[in-house]
Order: C-alpha cells, then sequence, then structure tokens
C-alpha cells in the first residue's frame, strides 16, 4: 500500500512526490500544522480587528458583582445544556422572545453562553418578565409552576450562602482580558454585592452608580442573609436588559 | 541474579521520581491552602497519584537490569503492548459507565422526577459527565490503544521509552478522572466538550506532548521507508487536538487556590474559539483518529490491501483542511457576522466530499472479500461503522445549510445526528477495533463467542435505530411547532407545549439508548471469557507472520 507508484520514465509524477510526506514525520507534522491553520486564522483573527464585529450601541456595563456570581453558579450548574443566550433574526423567535441579540450583548461574557440546544425556552431577554418570587419558586420547584416543565429543581441554591471571597480577584481577572472593571468598582466589589441586595445599604447610590441600570433589591426573599438564589436571580433579571433598544439603530450596524 | 538486582536510577527515571515528589508536594500545599472543598479533594488525588508515580518508578530501578526489554528479540521486534492491554480495559470501563450515563440523562428528559433535585445528581452537571465519558474517555482511551498498537506494527519497532508510554495512557486517565469528578462537583468552564478546568487542562497538555513525543519517537524506529497511512491521521488528530486544546483553553486562573478561570476570549471571539474547537474536535477525535483506525484494522480484519492509495492521499489532505473552516456553522443566524457563517456553511458542504473519499476507501478496501460480512461479525461491525459514517457525514453538511439549520438547529435532531455518527461510525469502529484488538493482546486464537458478536450487534443497531429516528421526529416536529402560525397570525405553541409532545420520543430514545447499553454489557461479557477461558494461539511459537500490516 505504500509503496507509492512507480514514476514515469523522466519525471517523477505527482503522486510520487507525496513520498516526502510519507518518508519525513516532520515534514508530515508541518505540512499538517499549515493545512489546519489556515481555516482558523482566516475565520477567527478579523473578529479581533474588523471594527463592525461588534455594534455600536449605548448601556453595555459590566456584570455587578452580584450578577458575576450568578453567572458563574449558572455556569456551574450547566444550564447551557439545555438553555441557549442567542435570539436568532427570525421571525417567530423574536416574536417569542424579543428582539433578535446582538454581539455587544455578550461583549463581557467570559464564557459566552450561547448555547446550543433548546431543551429549555431561550434566557437572552428573561430579565424582567417574572418576578424574584417566580424566578425563586421556579428554581426550587419548576413543576410547581409548569407542569409539563422537565427542568430540574435547584433547592439548594436558596439553601446555599453564596461564597464572596474571591469576588474582587474574579474580577480583576476579568479586568485582565479586556472587561472594564475600575479600580473602585474592584475595591469596592464586596460592599456592592452587599449593596445589591438591600436597598437601604448605605452603599446604594455609590453603587448605582456605577453599575448604571443594576437592580438592587432582595431577590430570595430572605433578606437575613445572601444565597446563591439571590446571586442566580439578579443574573437572571438583568439579561438582555441593558441595551436599549429605542436608540438602537440597525442600519447603522449592517455588517 | 545479584548483579541484576542492583538498584540504579537512569537519568530519565530520576527525572520523574523527581517531578512526582516536587509536584506531590506542592498539590498537598495547594491542597492545604485552599478554602474551595472539591478543589481540594483533586489536589489530594493528584498529590495521591504523585506519590503512587514516584512509588512506582523507584520500584521499577530496584528491579535493576531485568526492566531492560530488548527490542527485538530473533530479529522480530519485541513490542510494548502492556500500556496497549491497559488503555483497551479503560476504554470498555469508561464506555460501559459513558453509556450508562447517556442513558440516565436520557431517562431524566422523559420523567425529570430522575434529577432528584440534587446539585451532583442534576442533567447540567451529568451531561458534560456523559459527554466527556463517551468522547474523551472511550474515544480517547480506544484511540490511544489502537495508536500505540498500529504505529509499533506499520513500523516493526517497539514502542518508544520505557516509563513515558505508561505516563501516557495513565496520566490520561487521571485527567479523566479530575474532569468526570469536577463535572460532578460543580468544577466547570462551561464551554461544550471543553469543561474541565486550567488545572486539569495544563495537566493534559503535558501529557499529550508526552503522548506525540513517544509516537513520533516509534515512528523514528521504523524499518520501512514509508509511514503508514493510518499513521498520518493519528499524527494529525495529534497534533490538531493540541492546537485547538492550546486556543479554547487560553485562560487565567482566579489563583492558584482555585479551580476557577477566566477565558481569554469574550462574548463572540470566544464563541468562534469554542466552535472552531467544538467541530474539530469531532473532526480531528471522532473522525482522523478513527479514521486512522479504519485504515489499519478493516485491511487487517479482511486481509484485503487498501482499496486506493491515491484517494488516501487525497482525501487526507482535503479533510484536515476543510474541516478546520467548519465551525460557523454552529452559529448560524447568531450575532457572528454573516461574512464568517458563509463560509462555514461554503466549506461544510464541500467536506462532504473528503468525507465520503474516506468512506470509499474504506468500503471498497472489501472488494474481494465482501462475503467475509456473512461469516465474520467484527468485519461486519466495522463496515457498517464506514456506512453510518458515509451517512453522517451527508446530513451534516444537509444541516449546515443555513435554510436547513435554521430549523434544526436548537432542537434534538442535531442530538439525532451527532448518535448517528457517535453511536454508528464511533462506536462501532471502536467495538470493531476492541474485538479485533484483545484476542490479538491477550495472545488468544479467537473470541470467545462469535454468537455473542452477532447479538451485539443487531441489538445496538435496533438501538440506534430506535434513537436517531425518535431524535429526527422530535426535532423535526419540535423546530415545525416553534415556528407556527395561527391563521390569524399567532404563535401557535407555547413553549412548554413543545415540550410536553416530545416526552414519547424521549421514552423510545432511552429504550435505544438502553439496547446500546446491553450490546456493550455483552461485548464485555464476551472480551472477559476471551481472556479468561480463550484458547492461547497456536502460532505464538512459529512467528508472527500474521502480525504484518496489510501494506
Amino acid at each position: 500500500m505504500t509503496t507509492s507508484p512507480h514514476a514515469q520514465a523522466g519525471k517523477p509524477s505527482l503522486w510520487a512526490r507525496h513520498k516526502i510526506f510519507e518518508t519525513n514525520s516532520i515534514l508530515l507534522i508541518l505540512g499538517i500544522l499549515v493545512m489546519v491553520s489556515i481555516g482558523g486564522l482566516v475565520e477567527i483573527a478579523p473578529l479581533f480587528y474588523l471594527r463592525s464585529t461588534i455594534e455600536k450601541v449605548e448601556g453595555m456595563r459590566p456584570y455587578t458583582p452580584l450578577e458575576l456570581a450568578g453567572r458563574a453558579i449558572y455556569v456551574r450548574e450547566g444550564c447551557y445544556n439545555c438553555h441557549s443566550q442567542m435570539i436568532r433574526p427570525l421571525r417567530d423567535e423574536i416574536e417569542r422572545y424579543g428582539h433578535f441579540s446582538l454581539a455587544a450583548e455578550s461583549m463581557y461574557d467570559k464564557p459566552f453562553q450561547w448555547g446550543s440546544k433548546r431543551t429549555g425556552p431561550d434566557l437572552a431577554r428573561v430579565g424582567g418578565k417574572y418576578s424574584d418570587a417566580w424566578q425563586l419558586q421556579h428554581l426550587n420547584a419548576p413543576r410547581s409552576l409548569v407542569p409539563q416543565s422537565i427542568m430540574p429543581g435547584y433547592p439548594f441554591l436558596a439553601a446555599t450562602e453564596l461564597d464572596v471571597n474571591r469576588i474582587a480577584q474574579e474580577m480583576r481577572v476579568n479586568r485582565m482580558s479586556g472587561v472594564p472593571y475600575t479600580d473602585e468598582m474592584i475595591a469596592n466589589a464586596v460592599t456592592d454585592l452587599r449593596a445589591q441586595v438591600d436597598p437601604d445599604h448605605p452603599q446604594a447610590d455609590a453603587f448605582q452608580k456605577r453599575y448604571p441600570k443594576a437592580v438592587a433589591r432582595d431577590f430570595d426573599g430572605n433578606p437575613q442573609r445572601i444565597t446563591e438564589a439571590d446571586a442566580m436571580i439578579a443574573y437572571l433579571q438583568m439579561l438582555g436588559t441593558l441595551v436599549d433598544f429605542k436608540q438602537y439603530d440597525n442600519k447603522a450596524n449592517l455588517r | 541474579m545479584a548483579a541484576a538486582q542492583r538498584f540504579s536510577m537512569k537519568g530519565n527515571e530520576t527525572i520523574g521520581a523527581g517531578l512526582c515528589a516536587i509536584f506531590g508536594v506542592l498539590f498537598l500545599i495547594i491542597a492545604g491552602l485552599t478554602d474551595h472543598s472539591a478543589y481540594a479533594f483533586h489536589m489530594v488525588v493528584m498529590a495521591l497519584a504523585c506519590g503512587l508515580g514516584f512509588y512506582a518508578i523507584v520500584n521499577w530501578a530496584a528491579r535493576g537490569d531485568v526492566r531492560l526489554e530488548p527490542l527485538e528479540i530473533d530479529g522480530r521486534p519485541n513490542y510494548n503492548d502492556g500500556p496497549i492491554r491497559f488503555a483497551t480495559i479503560a476504554a470498555m470501563f469508561w464506555g460501559i459507565a459513558g453509556f450508562t450515563v447517556g442513558l440516565v440523562i436520557a431517562l431524566q428528559l422523559a420523567f425529570p422526577v430522575l434529577n432528584f433535585d440534587l446539585p451532583w445528581t442534576n442533567f447540567g452537571r451529568l451531561r458534560p459527565l456523559h459527554t466527556s465519558a463517551v468522547i474523551f474517555a472511550f474515544g480517547g482511551n480506544v484511540l490511544l490503544a489502537t495508536s500505540f498498537y498500529v504505529v509499533q506494527r506499520t513500523c516493526h519497532a517497539r514502542l518508544a521509552g520505557v516509563l513515558s508510554p505508561w505516563f501516557v495512557v495513565l496520566g490520561y486517565n487521571l485527567f479523566i478522572v479530575i474532569a468526570g469528578t469536577g463535572y460532578l462537583l460543580g468544577i466547570t468552564q462551561g464551554k461544550e466538550y471543553a469543561e474541565p478546568e486550567w488545572y486539569a487542562d495544563l495537566f493534559l497538555t503535558v501529557v499529550w506532548v508526552v503522548y506525540l513525543l513517544v509516537f513520533l519517537a516509534t515512528l523514528w524506529r521504523r524499518k520501512e521507508p514509508h509511514i503508514y497511512v493510518a499513521n498520518w491521521f493519528y499524527l494529525g488528530f495529534i497534533v490538531t487536538i493540541a492546537v485547538l486544546h492550546l486556543g479554547n483553553n487560553a485562560t487565567i486562573p482566579v489563583s492558584l487556590t482555585s479551580p476557577k478561570s477566566y477565558i481569554l476570549w469574550s462574548g463572540i471571539q470566544d464563541a468562534m474559539f469554542q466552535w472552531w474547537y467544538g467541530h474539530n474536535a469531532v473532526g480531528f477525535f471522532l473522525t482522523a483518529g478513527f479514521l486512522a483506525i479504519m485504515y489499519y484494522f478493516i485491511p487487517k480484519r479482511a486481509e484485503r490491501p487498501v482499496y486506493s492509495y491515491r484517494l488516501s492521499i487525497i482525501h487526507f489532505w482535503a479533510l484536515i483542511f476543510l474541516y478546520i473552516w467548519a465551525g460557523p456553522h454552529h452559529l448560524h443566524y447568531t450575532a457572528l457576522p454573516d461574512w464568517a457563517q458563509t463560509l462555514g456553511m461554503t466549506f461544510s458542504i464541500m467536506l462532504w466530499m473528503p468525507s465520503w473519499g474516506g468512506m470509499i476507501n474504506g468500503l471498497m478496501t472489501l472488494s474481494g472479500a465482501w462475503d467475509k460480512l456473512r461469516t465474520d461479525p467484527v468485519l461486519r461491525m466495522m463496515v457498517v461503522s464506514v456506512a453510518f459514517y458515509g451517512m453522517s457525514t451527508f446530513e451534516g453538511p444537509l444541516m449546515s445549510i443555513k435554510a436547513v439549520n435554521s430549523l434544526s438547529h436548537y432542537t434534538d435532531w442535531t442530538i439525532g445526528h451527532v448518535h448517528s455518527g457517535a453511536l454508528g461510525w464511533v462506536g462501532y469502529v471502536s467495538f470493531g477495533a476492541i474485538y479485533c484488538l484483545v484476542p490479538w493482546l491477550w495472545k488468544k486464537e479467537r473470541l470467545y463467542s462469535n454468537r455473542l458478536v452477532e447479538w451485539h450487534f443487531w441489538i445496538s443497531t435496533i438501538g440506534i435505530v430506535f434513537y436517531i429516528s425518535a431524535m429526527w421526529v422530535s426535532g423535526i416536529m419540535q423546530g415545525l411547532m416553534w415556528r407556527a402560525y395561527t391563521s390569524l397570525g399567532f404563535l401557535e405553541y407555547s413553549f412548554v407545549e413543545t415540550v410536553a409532545a416530545m416526552h414519547p420520543y424521549y421514552v423510545i430514545r432511552a429504550a435505544g439508548g438502553g439496547l446500546f447499553l446491553l450490546g456493550a454489557l455483552l461485548m464485555v461479557y464476551n472480551l472477559w471469557m476471551t481472556v479468561r477461558v480463550g484458547a492461547p494461539r497456536a502460532e505464538a511459537v512459529t512467528g508472527n507472520l500474521q502480525q504484518v500490516p496489510a501494506e
């Protein structure tokens, strides 16, 4: 099999020239590397420099510390296995879920959570659709609200204290790769986190200034402590609420 | 034999033992410092592995000269099959584990009460466990076992390295344990098929580099001037998976005492990186690697040469070139710019050709030996796997067309497509290879029972048909229900109505998965009996003429 077809008299055939790869493992590896690099470079590299890749929008801001913690729980529980966060520009999806998702809306998402399967509905604009009490009850026991739902229950979220030890460091790491957290935001991380679950917190105004449009209230209905359900619901309630679509100019962002 | 017992450490053994000691201590220190209990558990497991590694190396060195096996005996290569036997057993173990978890999560979708509402038993954590167990644990061990087997036989040379092949198979399986237990305990990056966190990723990188070096160094020992075609595919798989792994796991850890990390890329760039990785995990792990298996085991079993040498050249280079471009078809109609989506679609459709080039080369190898399909169920399994490969590589380009994708995306059609490839192609070609390997590795005359292979084949084929037809129906039905309008112009179905409509198909799918698992259990029994009671191979003394690869 590996004996190459014999060369024609005089000049070697094109097939015989393949011998150089078959007899030299390093050349074979180099050949493979060249072949597999081209597609990736052409498709990925321009996304970092073409300015049209991410639309210009009003209202995007980094996640508040509580939302960031909630997002980490969303990732930890593998919600992306069943829920997308990416509304496609198709008529039925826009009617069902709202304006199609923009690239700008996930520009601070590490990792992105667009998902690939809708065993449950899309969550890109779930923020503000339901009350906190509904979200809590739904997380605790989905079928008590939606009898035909096949979602697992997450009663342990409301029973687990939120771990806030490393939140400032997590924001710092996000900043290292491009999320515009300021020194002030990082210095006040834990205070801001507490202020978001307590509207009467002395730092409530400073928190609102740092994170415009952030909603501050006791999300899990238990003012005694800050639970994972607080963080999760805070995250769910802000999804899709940042960009102001009244001011968004779709025509200016044709790609 | 006193002289042979003399303790002497070689350079690489000293380095190995030293690294085990240093990292063992480091892991213990981290375990003591962190307040994250699951992470501490992982650090203790890795420290224990280092301790065992240290003990094993020193013990090994204490065997003195006995440990140095000759490269050749009587002019014939003295093949190193120990690590291959380990990886073969590991493949069957993880296969059963992965299929079982798959059955569990299939049942959870049909009967959600089975989630038990506990953190470590809910669907969101078990689904990555299933995908990683079948792809990386089962598939990965099959690739390790077969690549180490094939590279030795086609090069007529003993596997390079003494400790390093063992480091590769044991280290890879340790990575699997760390990754899998991590998901259950809530440690994940949240990127599909790349869920393991930064420390597991770093460890895998080390294992993978050693794997490449062992493979290459064995190639350098070859007696043949030419590198056999299966080895091109193995090399393509090993090298490209390394590139993909590094690109998609470029993360910054929160700290040494935290299992969590954040990826360098965000949003749209991260999405593109992810599906560049994700689709090529299919292209290079589940396709190139398993095509290598096809190129060795089908000619060997059919005792026919590979159909076309020229076709293998064309389809090798075309396949690896085109596959890389196909990632964006996972992101149709998303916020990814249209130019990238169009490129992804175009190349996905072109990819049909080299894929079928591989299928034709595999099937036509049977020329002149088609009658063997009647008598050899193992060969039949591998040939059917190539047919499934052809089917899913036709379905894939079809689904990558944007108009089709607007219906199929986000639905069970994708799940069905994946499983016709995973159960039919990867599963069957792996089963076929393992049915070949076990008698060869344990020096047995034949398998314990061909009847059981027949049963395995038919039970799991019926299982696959149940599975993929249920997913076609449920996927297309749900896609149509989502976009259905009433005569008054309102959306006809609420989301949960479409969920409720899936129930019967989820039950059928679970039944299909159950049959597939049952077939695999028959296989385990058959292999176990082959090793335990099978008659030893007669030609063990007369030479290994049958071991010459199909060339």
